[in-house]
């Protein structure tokens, strides 16, 4: 299936990413969900404000699914993300693979997650009881 | 030629706008609009240096040669959260 992907304003539906993966096939599905903590560095965080490059964020998105099917041979990829305000407890992003057995949607989900988090042009600022900050890294 | 730059996160925090075209010689490369925004941002400086090149939405090195029209983007460093 072409990959689902998705940046939006509104709240993260998990299950109608999961929905858009499942099929009869697909033995397994792996779903990460990052989700908006209370804290950070030590500080007490209010809320956070996500910001995007959208074109590219889409086109670095399709690359790296692009290349987790191409390496694990996967074929059914759901990536959310979610942007401006977010409040704690929140989901950010979603992840959602499903492959014919489980192995694959493990380390395809960890690798689309751990490299959107470096090349991905989605930026967050925290929103602190004592100031705000642009997080790196 | 023009380049059309766009600003986003820290950088557009620091700048102030969204966005501006530059006019740079023809053959600039994206290491001399770098050089150019210092002296325009002089408060750029930091964040500058951390910060990753795209155009037309693809990351670049910095002596990538830059063509009339093209999108020029400064990419601080993304992410956040521990693995």
């Amino acid at each position: 299936m072409e990959p689902f992907i998705q940046i939006t304003r509104e709240p993260l539906d998990r299950n109608a990413l999961v929905a858009a993966v499942t099929d009869p096939g697909a033995g397994g599905i792996v779903v990460f969900e990052g989700v908006v903590r209370d804290n950070a560095r030590g500080k007490q965080v209010r809320y956070l404000e996500y910001d995007v490059y959208p074109e590219m964020a889409m086109q670095q998105i399709r690359e790296i699914i692009a290349e987790a099917e191409k390496r694990w041979n996967v074929d059914r990829v759901a990536v959310a993300h979610r942007i401006g305000r977010l409040e704690i407890g929140e989901a950010s992003v979603i992840i959602v693979v499903a492959t014919p057995h489980r192995a694959e949607a493990f380390e395809a989900c960890r690798y689309i997650i751990d490299t959107l988090k470096t090349k991905v042009p989605i930026w967050k600022k925290e929103i602190a009881m004592n100031g705000e900050e642009w997080v790196e890294g | 030629m023009k380049i059309h730059l766009r600003y986003f996160a820290s950088f557009r925090d620091i700048v102030g706008q969204s966005e501006e075209m530059l006019i740079v010689d023809d053959g600039a490369s994206v290491a001399d609009v770098r050089a150019l925004l210092l002296v325009r941002y002089p408060r750029l400086q930091p964040v500058i240096e951390r910060s990753a090149s795209a155009v037309n939405h693809g990351y670049v090195p910095q002596d990538a040669t830059l063509h009339e029209g093209d999108e020029v983007v400064f990419i601080p460093p993304v992410g956040g959260g521990t693995p």
